[in-house]
């Protein structure tokens, strides 16, 4: 079921659309999540869509964008529909097990026979009634839906989503991918919502890749909660390469045990308005975590990697590093809070960010925020933005390489730091070739799936 | 080859060419030295085409054309090197995708096909052993991390790989121990054809032991002062330059 909303004045039409919606948003799904919607609501309703007079939304105004008239499926009809089967994934050398959701919904044209004994993989509302141990011990548990109005937003109106779950000692060697497609014939305001558990000493690595298939605004909220137990693996990377009507809050938070080993990457190659949460709780010692991410704008874009760092207990590490790369008018934003709390001594903690301004009219706001309560611990942080270098491009230039094309080398030089982070090797390489395409501009915006190469249709190419 | 006729070039208002005459036949090495800030590098920077330079004055045509007219890359794709005196570091930037877009933009320019990939690594095992380059170096980013010496035998690789008609090495053996130099010299006179020219620009008469010049200029003040055959080298050598600045300011 669609219902239709105009929202003009925001927490008005929001509540309305929240009060009249309460009973489908209910309606099937886990009692957990309806326990927490309520409240998440209310937190919402408080603090309202974020404006750039919340600190921590300072550089990313998302009243505007929020705005319009959007439709929104409160029943599941595009989970049957048959999007996914019109998707073709034709790049055989990235092997993973594929997972396609629309519009949020989890796709019940799934096939997840292939993976190994014990995974489960599968809609987040049917694998909460299938194994409620599972769902009731870890959903809401890190998403800070009390204090993030996004978060709240995203945990009032969560009705799906992908659940994988990761037995103990398993290690699944193909990556997950999560295709979020998004389709429709109106303007859509879509909440997704994945719950990732990863057990005791298991290993898996997961992509997530953003597509817009019709030319409509969407407008997402999606949250994604992450468990690395103890002396697990966990890799998220996630492609983002939508249409510049596309706004996007995407939230990722990871909760740490003890020796556990996660990475995230979010690789914005294309999109609207994005904002990216990234918030990794290390609640155990021992723990290390690796926070990364690219962005590389044009026209009037806009990223802002907000990023958390919670070092709760001693002996944790943490690598962080963003860099972008902006031209025309795009505008980008980078907070890097690292919160050392009072007993976390031994922690180390670095931070870089690096930003390219390729015209004067491009801008970036970079704030590293550290907050150190341990008085043994070795932090460190820093936030360049500069232009190329002139010296590089004449020595380019000298050997019979033109302007353009040397700039295309150099800005892949500057990026190249963050693609080499990425653990999976053939994602790594796809990865490269498309950067490389985008600094050419030969990106065919629509081809939203960086990884299926999917073409989408002229008119979303904007 | 190249004729250069009265250049005058200034950086910030600040002349430091004041009238450089100079011409290089075919097949010909020339060296040019001289004392600390007399406008060696500047005079290869502004053949090479560095717009941190204003030329104010002054002519150079090379085969016939304007080289002040063409862009720095238009001047290397009509067979004009420069060998760096400081190679610059291109973290992110391969030597293998480095010389491929360099080697395949000249052909572009000679109106050639550009080479496969497997031609192209066929051309560059050649010239690796031409050279006496490490191959270690070329599989990592430009420059990045390389010694001294092996900044300058990757010049001399890439000007095998690029096969100018006119190169200009500048302070090439600055920095060099022994044996770098005689590979470095060694794969400059491998290189040598009767066709092309070079010019070695240096502080030492060392590095002319190995590639032996046909005339040596001194440099002084923006200008060339004084101009003779190889042996002018061994007299700087030994008397350094205080005679010719002498004689100069006389």
């Amino acid at each position: 079921m669609n219902k239709t909303c105009r929202i003009v004045n925001l927490q008005e039409e929001y509540s309305q659309l929240f009060q009249e919606s309460l009973a489908h948003l209910e309606d099937g799904a886990p009692s957990k999540m309806n326990a927490l919607r309520t409240k998440a609501f209310e937190v919402f309703n408080e603090k309202g869509i974020p404006s750039n007079k919340v600190e921590a939304y300072k550089y990313t105004n998302l009243q505007p964008y929020f705005k319009g008239t959007l439709d929104i499926a409160l029943t599941n009809e595009a989970a049957f529909n048959d999007t996914v089967t019109q998707f073709n994934c034709d790049v055989p050398e990235l092997d993973t097990h594929n997972v396609f959701l629309v519009n949020g919904w989890y796709s019940h044209q799934n096939d997840v026979s292939g993976l190994p004994k014990g995974v489960i993989v599968g809609s987040l509302r049917d694998m909460a009634a299938q194994h409620p141990d599972i769902f009731d011990k870890y959903y809401g548990e890190t998403a800070p839906a009390d204090e993030d109005p996004m978060a709240a937003m995203n945990t009032a109106f969560a009705q799906g989503g992908a659940f994988v779950y990761i037995p103990k000692g398993v290690v699944v060697d193909k990556p997950i991918q999560l295709v979020n497609i998004m389709n429709g014939d109106s303007d859509r305001l879509v909440f997704q919502r994945n719950l990732v558990v990863v057990e005791e000493n298991a290993q898996v690595k997961m992509m997530m890749c953003d597509h817009t298939i019709s030319p409509q605004k969407f407008v997402i909220n999606n949250l994604t909660e992450v468990f690395a137990n103890e002396n697990s693996v966990f890799d998220v990377y996630n492609v983002q390469n939508q249409h510049n009507l596309t706004t996007q809050v995407s939230g990722i938070y990871v909760h740490q045990k003890k020796h556990s080993n996660i990475l995230t990457n979010n690789l914005t190659l294309h999109s609207g308005i994005t904002r990216n949460n990234v918030a990794v709780t290390m609640d155990d010692e021992q723990c290390e975590s690796h926070v990364y991410g690219l962005y590389l704008s044009d026209k009037n874009q806009h990223v802002d990697n907000f990023t958390f760092i919670d070092h709760a207990k001693p002996h944790c590490q943490s690598f962080e590093l963003f860099k972008g790369v902006l031209d025309d008018s795009a505008s980008g934003a980078f907070t890097g809070k690292v919160l050392v709390q009072p007993d976390a001594q031994q922690t180390n903690a670095y931070q870089s960010n690096n930003n390219l301004l390729l015209t004067e009219n491009a801008k970036i706001n970079s704030k590293p925020q550290l907050e150190i309560y341990a008085d043994d611990v070795k932090c460190s942080h820093g936030a360049t933005v500069g232009q190329l270098d002139d010296e590089a491009m004449f020595y380019l230039r000298a050997r019979g390489i033109n302007e353009d094309e040397g700039r295309i080398l150099l800005m892949f030089a500057f990026a190249y730091e963050v693609i080499e982070k990425i653990r999976v090797e053939p994602l790594k390489e796809n990865i490269r070739q498309l950067v490389e395409k985008r600094f050419r501009g030969e990106f065919d915006k629509c081809d939203s799936c960086v990884v299926c190469g999917q073409q989408g249709t002229s008119v979303s190419c904007l | 080859m190249l004729v250069i006729k009265d250049l005058h070039a200034k950086i910030d208002d600040k002349e430091i060419l004041r009238g450089i005459n100079l011409e290089i036949k075919p097949g010909e090495v020339h060296a040019i030295m001289g004392p600390n800030g007399s406008g060696k590098s500047t005079l290869s920077s502004v053949l090479a085409g560095n717009e941190k330079f204003e030329v104010c004055e002054g002519s150079v045509s090379f085969q016939g054309k304007d080289l002040l007219d063409l862009s720095p890359e238009d001047r290397a794709r009509e067979g004009l090197f420069l060998s760096f005196q400081y190679p610059v570091e291109i973290p992110g930037v391969s030597m293998v995708n480095f010389m491929r877009t360099a080697v395949n933009e000249h052909r572009k320019y000679r109106e050639e096909d550009s080479y496969s990939a497997s031609e192209f690594l066929k051309l560059m095992r050649e010239k690796k052993k031409l050279v006496e380059i490490d191959s270690n170096l070329t599989n990592r980013s430009v420059n990045e991390g390389f010694s001294g010496g092996e900044k300058k035998k990757n010049e001399i690789f890439q000007m095998a790989m690029l096969e100018p008609k006119l190169a200009i090495l500048d302070e090439t053996d600055s920095g060099l121990d022994i044996d770098a130099l005689r590979i470095v010299a060694n794969g400059v006179n491998k290189l040598k054809t009767p066709e092309n020219s070079t010019i070695v620009i240096t502080h030492y008469q060392r590095l002319l032991d190995y590639i032996v010049p046909d005339y040596v200029h001194v440099l002084y003040k923006g200008r060339i002062v004084k101009s003779a055959g190889k042996e002018l080298a061994h007299e700087l050598e030994e008397k350094g330059y205080d005679w010719i600045k002498k004689e100069f300011e006389d």
